[in-house]
């Protein structure tokens, strides 16, 4: 659906050049929702502009449904942006008319016949749950009732694909929540592909079949979440996905319980989390576990459990009972102070 | 009083006639003038839609070139050009060309520090949805700044009616030269005050309307 083959972006700042994009390739498939997370600063922003050429790659090829959007003209690429709805962090609407009008008015411009505008624009309303509130001017409205009129306006277009630049970052947990269930039902309901970008680790969890982990203007990491939330593999990664749920144990203690046997740390994915894995450790082999911490994620369609455990016992008896947990598909990672 | 109304009635009613005439034909033209300038100088700015920058600078310089030149030195400078374009340097014809002159440029940059005010991302978001730049200037730009055009247009409006005053030096006529000849020449103050309030009531009433039709404008 969406390509981005080796795009770099170069700013120029005074006499400095500043690379905003190094060598970019990623690809969105038809009907999934992508999430790109990184920290500000690290080219979100630019990487999902260059998708509808709000900013021009300085190098590299953006496609989007296999045509070429760098060769397109000025005409060609009206025609295309159209096929791309947008939302913005700051929402973009017009001040000087009402939720009504902010939907149909881009809709004149773009000359869609007058009764086919009424239709659409009461349709998409009624979609994001606002109906009721079409004569009411942006002012007037919650922060999360503005980004439902932006949702509005960009699905008016019935586009193929919407991008979302922070689009939640500036509400509140609540309404995050309540957006990113519009998001969600956009996507099944309407088939819509999403490509957002976010600095929210949340957003990722709750809504995004794959993500992409961005430093530096660089892409370190892509995966399906769940992929990226059981095997991090990059410290940039870690830091993101265990960011929040990470335990910290305080340095003494750690160096006690090192002293007196090993720390694993276990992610329980699916099936694995069924089984009563450290119940069954403890009565086959010469070994007692206890837990020192735990905690539970919940992504889009399942949940990864994670558990901090205390190995006590003779090495070779711990390190048979971590074959046994690797077995029984649970992913264990050493702790080492 | 209606001994005063008797004699000056008369002559303040051609002076008020006189002076909404000046105004009202060299606000109409320079509006038509200032708001395309304004317009092209925020389209050629840097980082604007169609940035140029050779023309934004040279735009940019020969407003406050003309800015910069007193009205009452402007309106004898250009005579020849007076001249060349109306056909006249004296009376209402013959003051509209320098009364345009200056207030045009004035009105073209006031309408470019409205439409600056207007929110990029509004701008954004309306090229991302394949939307052509004519049409963003009118219906988002020109839309969005209307309030600001409006309180803009009102202080030029204003200053123009202050310009109409030295009108008189070309004998176009108008409250202002009433009040001079009259007032200040023939020592007669009651003629310069009876001027000075009716000015006054004008500006009021067009500053407070400007005010309303602004707000209401608004919208939030």
């Amino acid at each position: 659906m969406i390509k981005l083959e080796h795009v770099s972006k170069t700013f120029k700042v005074g006499k400095n050049n500043i690379e905003a994009l190094k060598d970019v390739s990623v690809e969105i498939n038809k009907g999934e929702i992508f999430g790109v997370i990184g920290y500000s600063g690290a080219g979100k922003s630019t990487l999902i502009r260059c998708v509808n050429l709000l900013e021009r790659p300085t190098a590299g090829k953006v496609f989007v449904d296999d045509v070429d959007i760098l060769s397109l003209d000025k005409k060609g690429l009206q025609k295309l942006r159209r096929k791309i709805g947008m939302i913005f962090q700051g929402y973009n609407l017009l001040a000087t008319a009402n939720v009504y009008e902010n939907v149909a008015i881009p809709l004149k411009l773009e000359g869609v016949p007058k009764n086919e505008i009424k239709a659409r624009t009461e349709k998409y309303l009624e979609i994001v749950g606002l109906s009721d509130r079409s004569q009411a001017f942006p002012s007037q409205l919650s922060g999360g009732q503005k980004q439902r009129v932006a949702i509005a306006r960009a699905l008016a277009h019935e586009p193929e694909v919407l991008l979302s630049d922070e689009a939640t970052s500036a509400l509140d947990p609540n309404t995050t929540d309540s957006i990113l269930e519009l998001l969600l039902k956009v996507n099944k309901e309407l088939g819509i592909t999403i490509f957002l970008i976010t600095h929210e680790l949340n957003v990722i969890q709750r809504i995004c079949d794959r993500v992409a982990v961005m430093e530096k203007g660089q892409i370190v990491e892509t995966g399906s979440v769940v992929d990226i939330f059981a095997r991090p593999k990059e410290a940039m990664t870690k830091q993101f996905v265990r960011g929040e749920s990470r335990f910290s144990i305080p340095p003494k203690l750690l160096k006690d319980l090192l002293a007196s046997g090993k720390l694993v740390n276990l992610t329980f994915l699916g099936e694995s989390a069924k089984d009563p894995a450290l119940a069954t450790l403890a009565k086959r082999f010469d070994v007692l576990p206890s837990i020192i911490a735990g905690g539970i994620d919940q992504l889009k369609d399942q949940s990864i459990g994670n558990l901090l455990v205390h190995l006590k016992g003779e090495p070779e008896q711990i390190e048979a009972a971590v074959r046994f947990l690797k077995d029984e598909r649970i992913i264990v990672e050493e702790v080492n102070g | 009083m209606s001994d005063f109304l008797n004699q000056w009635g008369g002559s303040i009613w051609q002076g008020f006639v006189e002076t909404m005439q000046m105004t009202v034909i060299s606000l109409i033209i320079s509006i038509l003038i200032g708001i395309p300038l304004g317009v092209f100088l925020v389209l050629t700015r840097k980082s604007g839609q169609a940035e140029n920058l050779p023309v934004y600078t040279f735009l940019n310089a020969f407003i406050n070139v003309i800015r910069s030149i007193p009205f009452i030195i402007l309106l004898f400078f250009i005579l020849p050009f007076t001249k060349l374009v109306a056909g006249t340097t004296i009376g209402v014809q013959g003051v509209i060309v320098p009364l345009v002159v200056a207030c045009a440029p004035y009105i073209a940059r006031l309408m470019e520090s409205a439409m600056l005010e207007v929110d990029r991302g509004i701008i954004e978001a309306y090229q991302s949805m394949g939307i052509s730049t004519p049409k963003i200037i009118w219906n988002v730009i020109i839309r969005e700044a209307r309030s600001s055009i409006i309180l803009g247009l009102t202080i030029a409006t204003i200053g123009l009616i202050g310009e109409t005053a030295m009108a008189g030096f070309v004998g176009a006529g108008g409250l202002g030269d009433l009040a001079y000849q009259f007032g200040y020449v023939r020592f007669q103050p009651d003629v310069m005050y009876a001027v000075i309030i009716i000015l006054i009531v004008i500006v009021q009433i067009l500053q407070s309307a400007g005010n309303v039709v602004a707000r209401r404008l608004k919208k939030n």
